[in-house]
C-alpha cells in the first residue's frame, strides 16, 4: 500500500516521515520514533495505557490512524518533564507510590497532565472521573488518585508563589 | 562511641533498612515513560510474529493453504504444525506433567487455539497474512461442561491421550478425566458429616476468570546462528524455569540459552507459563537466522493464555448445636480446559487447595480433587494467589456463612468459636499442613471494632425494616472473612515444577567502596523488588538501601531461581537475600576483627559496623570493612566480600487476614455500592509499609473485579463471549471504591526475617469478602447461596428470585 | 489488532468530500472522531477502501444557538458540547447526557455526527435527538435535505442516509422545563444496559409536555410518544408514570447480551425511565 507524507510534532520536535495512512499512531509513536512511553494494552480502546496529549487533548494512540494524525502537535511522557527533572505529576506519582508495574503510568500521568489543566483544584471525586478512561491493573488506583491531587496543590502552590 | 558517631536510631534510619517505607527506585524510570517492556525492544532486521488461530471449539483441521499469504510482498515464513514436527516441537510439555500443541496438531481443541505462525517484515504485513491463510475445519461436537465432559458418551476430546489411563497424577478413569486429587481422611469425615447436629452442603462455584495484566504475554527470540547462542527476551515471571525448557524441549545446550525478562507489566500469574508464541518465535528465529518478537493483543490474551480458577467445589460442612465445626468434606470438579497447564508444584496438581480449612480449627477434613477436560483454554495459574489458595479460601469462607445460617448464628461469631487458637500454632491441619504462625482473634476484635460490626448490624436491621416498609430499594451487605493464605513455595522436599525445586536464590556483591549489588533468582513485576529486597540488605549488612542494586531476571547473571509468582518472593528470595547478607556480615566480622586486632568473639554487630564489645570508640564500619576486603591481605580470609545462598524454605508461610465489606445494593438494578472496605492483613515482618499498602490496593481492585463480573465466560459452542475488555470487567478508578488498611504484625517463626509475603492476601481475602456482602445483603430474605460473578443481572435475579419486586 | 489498508482523503469543504464519496461509492467512508469505525476496523468488522476525514471541514464544526433554535455541527466533540456554557444553559440535557458517554478519551474526539449517524444501537445520543426531535440536515451532490431523528434510524447500522450522504449539522429546540438523561450500565467505557432521555415541562401542576426516548433496548432508538402521552394531562402522579413505563415496555424490544437476559433488562428499562421521568418532574 502507498505511503504518505507524515508530519508531526512529537514533543517540540517536528518529524517528517512516511508510513501507510492505516498505521495507528501508537505504533508510529513507537516504532518509527523510539517514542516508547505510551504503550499498548487493550486494542480495543478502553485501556488508556496509549494515552498521549495531541493538540490539547488527551487520545488513545491506538484509536487515531497516522493520517489523521498528520499535522498535530503531540506530547507524550516523555515531554512532560525536563532534562533538568521530573514534572510535578511525576514526582507525585514517585512520592504517592502511584505506580506498581509501571504499564499505565505514561498514560496516567499524561491524562493527569491535562486533567489538572482543565480542572486545575479538582475533587476526588472529579479526579476519578476525570481519570475513568485509563486503567490499572495493579493499584487500585488509591495511590493514583492521591498523588493527582497532591501535584494539584503543589501546582497551584506553585502558582500562587509566582503571583 | 566517639564524638562523630550518629545514635544508633539515626544510623539505623539512614540505612532506610526494613520498616521503612522507602520510595521505590523503579519510579524514576517508569515515571518517565524510560521503562523497558518486552515490545520496546527494537533490533536490526527484527520480524513479527502473529497466530492464525481457531474461530472453533473443536475441530478437526482438514487442510491448511498458506500460499496467499506467503504470496504477499513481506511476508517471510507461514509455519504449520508440519514444519515443528520433524523438531519434535509441534507439541509441548506443560508445567503440569501434560502436553500442549504448540501449533494445531490435526485438530482443535479451544477457540483461539493456535493453527499457524506467520512470520513477516512488520505487524501490519503479518495481520494481513493472517487474514489470508485457508483453513479448512470439520466442526467436532463441543464440550464445556466439565460435568457433561464426564459423561460415558461424550466425545474424546484428547485422542492423544485415547488408550492411556495412567496420567501425570495417577490413574484417569475416563477418556477426559485428568486426576483425582485425595487429601484427608474420607472414611472419618464421612462418619462426622453423617452423624453430626447440623451440616450445611453447597455447591460453591469459583467461575473461570483471567489475570489480564496491563501488558499481556510476549517475547523476542534471537538466535545467533554463528555463535549458536539463543537469546530470548520475554514477560517471564520465572525466567530460569524457562530456560530449562527451553533447553529440554530444542535440545540447545542450556548454557548457550540465555533467558532475559526485561520490565514486566503485571504478571498475576499470566506469564508464569510456557506458550506457544514463545516456542514459535524460538522456532522462527531458528529458521530465519534473525530476532523475532511476538506480542499477543488483548484478545489473544483473554482468549488463550492463562485462565485461572473455574472450580466446582461441592461441600459439607459439620458442626454441632452451638456451632463447633467438626468436619469438613469437599470435592471439586477441575475444569482445565483442552491441556492441563496449571502452574502448581508437581505433587499439587490442585495447588494448595487443602488450605481450604483455612483460619478453622476443624478436626476432620476430607478433600478429592478430579481434573477435567474441556474445549477451553488451557491455564489454570494462580491469579494473584497462592497455587488454587483463593479458590479454598473461597471455599471455606462461603461454607462458613452458609453454615451460619443453618445455625442462626452470627457469622461473626461463628468464626471466632472456630479460630485456630493463638497456642495452637505451629498447627497441623486435618488436610495436611503446619501453619506456621498466627493470632486469629486479635487480628478479628480489631477489625470488628474498626467498623463497629455491632453499629453496622443494626443499620442494616433498620434498613430491612425500611426496605419492608417501601421506604428504600436499597439493601446493605455486611460481607466479612478471616482467610489465611498458604505463600512462599516451597520446600524442596514436597515442592518442584518439572523437577525443579522450588527454593530460591541471592548473590551479593560488596563493592571496594561499600556500595552492593545483589542478583535474584526472581522478577518483580511490579512488586518493587529493586526496594525492598534492598531494604532487606540494608538492615543485615549495614549498607544504605540507596547504595545496593538489585539485579533480577537475567538468566546469565543471576543465580537459579524459580521465580516470582504465588507470593513466593519474600518468602524465599526474601530470605535467601537475608541469608546471603548473613554470610556477607559473618566474613565481615573476622575482617573487623583483624583490622581492630581483635578475636572474631570479641566484636559485636551494631546496626552499620562492628564494634569490640566494651569499647565502643573503636569500631569498623561497613564501608570501611568493605575497603579492607579488598586491599589487605588478612591470613586464612580470601580477598573480596562476597556470598551467595540458595534457601530452601523449611515450611511455608501463613499469611492471614481480616477484611470486612460494606456495600448497597440496589434491588432493582442489581448495582452494588462498595460503601466501605477495611482491610486487616497480617503478613508478619514490615519490610515497607508503603509497599505492603500498595499491594493491598491492588490486589482487592482485582478481587473486587472478580467477585463484580470479571469472567471468562463461554457459549455453548465454545465461543470466548468476554474476549474483550469491553465485556471482561476491569473496573476504572470510578468503580473503584476507597480502602481502608490496616494491619497485626504475627512474625513467621521460620524466615530469617519473619515476613511472609502479601502481594496476594487481598486477592485472596477479597473475593469472599465482596460475594459474602452481596449474600449478606439478601441474608433475611432467604439466599443462601448463588454463583459469583455478581454482576448487576445476577444480583438482579436474586432479588427477583426472591420475589422482592413483588 | 490491525486495521486493512486504506486510501486515506482530508477535503476541505463539504462538497469535494461529497465528490470522494461519489467517485469510491461503496469503497468509500466518511471518518469523525473514528471511535466507533476505528476499533471495527481494527477487528477488521469494517472493511474501508477510502477513508474520507471530515476533521478539515470547518463548515461542520461549531455550536450555535440562535433564539430557541441550536444547531451543533456535525464533527462538534461530545466534550465540546459538555464544555459549552451556552448549550449548558439552552438544552442542559445535552451536558447531562454526553458526560455519560465513554470516558474522556473518547469525548475529546468522538463527534455529535459520528455518534449519531453511526446507527448503533448503544449509542446515547441518537434517542436523546428523538427525545429532542432534532432534525438532520444532510448534505448530498444534489443539495441538502433534513430528516428527522425520529425518522432516521432503521435497523441497527441502517439508517436514512444515503452511502454517499454527509451529516452536516444537527437542528433542535431549546428545551424548557425539566430534563434527566438517566443511563445505567457496569463501567465507565461500557455502552447502556438502559438509558432514557426524558423532557417535562409543567404548566402549573400540569404535565403540559413530555417527550420520551430510550436507548439500547432495541436495535433503534425508541422515542414512544404513547408514553408521552401517558403523561401529559397529569399531575405526574404514580398513576400516570405507571402508565407511561408501561407504554414504553410495550415498545421496547431488548436482546439477551452479556449484560443480561430479556426479563432484566425489561425490568431495568422500567426502573431507569421510572428515575429519569421523576428526576425531569423534579426540575420542571
Ligand atoms: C471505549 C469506548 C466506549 C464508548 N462508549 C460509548 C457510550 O457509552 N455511548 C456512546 O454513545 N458512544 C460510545 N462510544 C462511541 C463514541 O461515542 C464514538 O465516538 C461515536 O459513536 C462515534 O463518533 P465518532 O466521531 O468517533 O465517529 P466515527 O467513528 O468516525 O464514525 C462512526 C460512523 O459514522 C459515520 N459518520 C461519522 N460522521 C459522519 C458524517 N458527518 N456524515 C456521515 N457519516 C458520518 C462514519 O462513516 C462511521 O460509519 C464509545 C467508544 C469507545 C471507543
Ligand atoms: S491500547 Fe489504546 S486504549 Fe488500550
Ligand atoms: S501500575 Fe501496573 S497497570 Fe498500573
Amino acid at each position: 500500500m502507498s505511503k504518505m507524507q507524515i508530519n508531526i510534532t512529537v514533543n517540540g520536535k517536528k518529524q517528517e516521515l512516511l508510513a501507510e495512512p492505516r498505521e495507528l499512531l501508537i505504533h508510529v509513536l513507537r516504532e518509527r520514533l523510539g517514542v516508547t512511553g505510551p504503550h499498548v494494552g487493550c486494542d480495543t480502546s478502553h485501556c488508556g495505557a496509549c494515552t498521549v496529549d495531541m493538540d490539547g487533548k488527551s487520545v488513545k494512540a491506538c484509536t487515531v490512524f497516522a493520517a489523521q494524525a498528520n499535522g498535530a502537535d503531540i506530547t507524550t511522557i516523555e515531554g512532560l518533564g525536563g532534562p533538568d527533572g521530573l514534572h510535578v505529576l511525576q514526582q507525585m506519582f514517585k512520592e504517592h507510590h502511584g505506580l506498581q508495574c509501571g504499564f499505565c503510568t505514561p498514560g496516567m500521568i499524561t491524562r493527569a497532565y491535562r486533567l489538572l489543566q482543565e480542572i486545575p483544584n479538582p475533587s476526588e471525586e472529579e479526579v476519578r472521573f476525570g481519570m475513568a478512561g485509563n486503567l490499572c491493573r495493579c493499584t487500585g488506583y488509591q495511590n493514583i488518585v492521591k498523588a493527582i491531587l497532591a501535584a494539584a496543590a503543589e501546582l497551584n502552590a506553585a502558582k500562587e508563589a509566582a503571583q | 562511641m566517639n564524638e562523630m558517631t550518629p545514635p544508633k536510631t539515626e544510623r539505623a534510619a539512614a540505612l532506610k533498612g526494613l520498616g521503612s517505607a522507602r520510595k521505590r527506585v523503579e519510579d524514576a524510570r517508569f515515571t518517565q515513560g524510560k521503562g523497558n517492556y518486552v515490545d520496546d525492544l527494537k533490533m536490526p532486521g527484527m520480524l513479527f510474529g502473529d497466530f492464525v488461530r481457531s474461530p472453533y471449539a473443536h475441530a478437526r483441521i482438514k487442510s491448511i493453504n498458506a500460499d496467499k499469504a506467503k504470496a504477499i510482498p513481506g511476508v517471510v515464513a507461514v509455519l504449520t504444525a508440519d514444519d515443528l514436527r520433524p523438531l519434535n516441537l509441534h507439541w509441548m510439555p506443560t508445567l503440569a506433567g501434560d502436553k500442549q500443541m504448540v501449533l494445531a496438531d490435526g485438530k482443535v481443541l479451544f477457540q483461539g487455539q493456535e493453527v499457524a505462525f506467520v512470520v513477516a517484515e512488520d505487524r501490519y504485513v503479518a495481520a494481513d497474512a493472517v487474514e489470508l491463510v485457508e483453513v479448512d475445519y470439520e466442526e467436532l461436537p463441543v464440550v464445556v461442561d466439565p460435568f457433561k465432559a464426564q459423561a460415558s458418551d461424550a466425545p474424546v476430546l484428547r485422542e492423544d491421550l485415547e488408550g492411556n489411563m495412567e496420567g501425570a497424577h495417577g490413574p484417569r478413569r475416563h477418556h477426559n478425566h485428568i486426576f483425582t486429587w485425595e487429601q484427608g481422611d474420607k472414611d472419618a469425615t464421612e462418619a462426622v458429616v453423617g452423624s453430626a447436629d447440623v451440616v450445611a452442603e453447597e455447591m460453591v462455584y469459583y467461575h473461570r476468570t483471567h489475570p489480564c495484566p496491563l501488558e499481556t504475554c510476549g517475547c523476542v527470540a534471537s538466535m545467533d546462528k554463528v555463535n549458536g547462542k539463543l537469546t530470548v527476551w520475554g514477560t517471564f515471571q520465572a525466567p530460569h524455569a524457562v530456560r530449562t525448557v527451553a533447553s529440554l524441549i530444542s535440545g540447545i545446550a542450556e548454557h548457550n540459552i540465555r533467558i532475559i525478562s526485561p520490565d514486566i507489566g503485571g504478571g498475576f500469574g499470566n506469564k508464569v507459563g510456557v506458550y506457544p508464541g514463545y516456542i514459535c518465535s524460538i522456532v522462527a528465529s531458528i529458521v530465519t537466522g534473525v530476532p523475532v518478537k511476538w506480542v499477543e493483543d488483548r484478545m489473544e490474551n483473554l482468549m488463550a493464555t492463562a485462565f485461572a480458577r473455574d472450580y466446582w467445589m461441592q461441600g459439607k460442612i459439620a458442626a454441632t448445636k452451638d456451632g463447633r465445626i467438626t468436619g469438613l468434606w469437599c470435592h471439586v470438579t477441575a475444569d482445565h480446559g483442552a491441556f492441563d497447564a496449571c502452574a502448581d508444584p508437581t505433587k499439587f496438581p490442585a495447588g494448595f487447595f487443602n488450605i481450604c480449612t483455612g483460619s478453622y480449627d476443624i478436626p476432620t477434613a476430607y478433600l478429592a480433587v478430579d481434573g477435567v477436560y474441556t474445549n477451553k483454554a488451557p491455564g489454570g495459574v494462580a491469579y494473584r494467589c497462592s497455587f488454587r489458595v483463593t479458590e479454598a479460601a473461597y471455599f471455606i469462607e462461603r461454607m462458613i456463612e452458609i453454615l451460619a445460617l443453618k445455625l442462626d448464628m452470627d457469622p461473626a461469631e461463628l468464626r471466632a468459636k472456630n479460630f485456630i487458637r493463638k497456642e495452637q500454632f505451629p498447627y497441623q491441619s486435618a488436610l495436611g499442613w503446619e501453619y506456621d504462625s498466627g493470632d486469629y482473634q486479635t487480628a478479628w476484635d480489631k477489625a470488628l471494632k474498626a467498623v463497629d460490626y455491632e453499629g453496622l448490624r443494626r443499620e442494616q436491621a433498620e434498613r430491612v425494616d425500611a426496605f419492608k416498609r417501601g421506604e428504600t430499594r436499597k439493601l446493605i451487605g455486611i460481607g466479612l472473612t478471616h482467610f489465611t493464605e498458604i505463600v512462599g513455595a516451597g520446600p524442596v522436599k514436597n515442592c518442584d515444577i518439572l523437577g525443579l525445586g522450588m527454593f530460591d536464590s541471592c548473590e551479593i556483591r560488596i563493592h571496594p567502596t561499600g556500595s552492593a549489588i545483589a542478583r535474584l533468582g526472581t522478577i518483580s513485576q511490579g512488586q518493587g523488588h529493586a526496594t525492598t529486597f534492598a531494604q532487606i540488605l540494608a538492615s543485615e549488612i549495614g549498607i544504605p538501601a540507596d547504595d545496593i542494586t538489585v539485579e533480577e531476571g537475567d538468566t546469565d547473571t543471576a543465580p537459579y531461581g524459580l521465580g516470582t509468582y504465588g507470593s513466593r518472593s519474600t518468602p524465599v528470595a526474601g530470605a535467601a537475600t537475608a541469608m546471603a547478607g548473613r554470610k556477607i556480615r559473618a566474613k565481615a566480622q573476622m575482617i573487623a576483627a583483624y583490622l581492630l586486632e581483635v578475636h572474631d568473639d570479641d566484636v559485636e554487630w551494631d546496626v552499620d559496623r562492628f564494634v569490640v564489645k566494651g569499647a565502643p570508640q573503636r569500631f569498623k564500619t561497613m564501608k570501611e570493612i568493605a575497603f579492607a576486603s579488598y586491599n589487605q591481605a588478612i591470613p586464612g580470609v580470601e580477598p573480596g566480600l562476597e556470598a551467595v545462598s540458595y534457601y530452601d524454605p523449611p515450611n511455608m508461610t501463613y499469611p492471614f487476614g481480616a477484611y470486612v465489606c460494606v456495600m448497597e445494593v440496589d434491588v432493582d438494578t442489581g448495582e452494588a455500592d462498595i460503601r466501605k472496605f477495611y482491610a486487616l492483613d497480617d503478613c508478619g515482618t514490615r519490610i515497607n509499609p508503603m509497599i505492603i499498602e500498595g499491594q493491598v490496593h491492588g490486589g482487592l481492585t482485582e478481587a473486587l473485579a472478580i467477585a463484580m463480573g470479571q469472567e471468562i465466560a463461554y457459549d455453548e459452542l465454545g465461543n470466548v463471549k468476554t474476549g474483550t475488555l469491553m465485556d471482561f470487567f476491569v473496573p476504572t478508578s470510578w468503580e473503584t471504591p476507597y480502602y481502608t488498611t490496616d494491619h497485626t504484625v504475627t512474625p513467621s517463626p521460620h524466615h530469617p526475617i519473619g515476613a511472609k509475603g502479601v502481594g496476594e492476601s487481598p486477592n485472596v481475602g477479597g473475593v469472599p469478602a465482596f460475594s459474602n456482602a452481596v449474600h449478606d445483603a439478601f441474608r433475611t430474605f432467604g439466599l443462601t447461596h448463588t454463583h459469583m460473578p455478581h454482576d448487576h443481572w445476577r444480583i438482579w435475579k436474586i432479588a427477583h428470585d426472591l420475589g422482592l419486586h413483588g | 489488532m490491525i486495521p486493512g489498508s486504506f486510501e486515506y482523503h482530508r477535503p476541505d469543504s463539504v462538497a469535494s468530500a461529497l465528490e470522494i464519496l461519489a467517485e469510491y461509492g461503496d469503497e468509500a467512508r466518511a471518518i469523525a472522531g473514528g471511535h466507533s469505525l476505528i476499533p471495527m476496523m481494527k477487528l477488521r468488522m469494517a472493511d474501508v477502501g477510502h477513508l474520507v476525514d471530515l476533521q478539515a471541514i470547518a463548515d461542520l464544526k461549531g455550536i450555535t444557538v440562535q433564539g430557541d433554535t441550536i444547531i451543533i455541527g456535525a464533527m462538534t466533540t461530545q466534550q465540546e458540547l459538555i464544555s459549552s456554557a451556552e448549550l449548558a444553559s439552552a438544552a442542559p440535557i445535552l451536558r447531562e447526557a454526553s458526560l455519560q458517554i465513554a470516558d474522556p478519551q473518547v469525548r475529546y474526539v468522538g463527534t455529535i455526527g459520528g455518534n449519531v449517524a453511526n446507527g448503533d444501537p448503544g449509542n446515547d445520543l441518537p434517542g436523546l435527538m428523538q427525545c429532542l426531535d432534532a432534525q438532520y440536515t444532510l448534505a448530498g451532490r444534489d443539495g441538502t435535505r433534513e430528516v428527522a431523528a425520529r425518522d432516521f434510524y432503521e435497523a441497527a447500522y441502517f439508517t436514512a442516509r444515503e452511502d454517499d450522504e454527509i451529516l452536516v449539522s444537527i437542528k433542535f429546540r431549546a428545551t424548557t422545563g425539566g430534563y434527566a438523561y438517566e443511563k445505567q450500565k457496569r463501567k465507565i467505557g461500557d455502552y447502556a444496559t438502559a438509558a432514557a432521555a426524558v423532557l417535562i415541562a409543567k404548566d402549573g401542576a400540569t404535565c403540559s409536555f413530555a417527550s420520551i426516548a430510550m436507548t439500547n433496548l432495541s436495535d433503534t432508538p425508541v422515542w414512544c410518544e404513547a408514553a408521552a402521552d401517558a403523561l401529559v394531562g397529569s399531575s405526574l402522579d404514580q398513576a400516570a408514570i405507571d402508565a407511561a413505563v408501561a407504554a414504553m415496555l410495550e415498545t421496547i424490544d431488548p436482546q439477551e447480551d452479556n449484560r443480561g437476559p430479556v426479563e432484566f433488562k425489561n425490568h431495568v428499562a422500567g426502573v431507569i425511565l421510572r428515575r429519569a421521568i421523576e428526576r425531569a418532574a423534579s426540575r420542571a
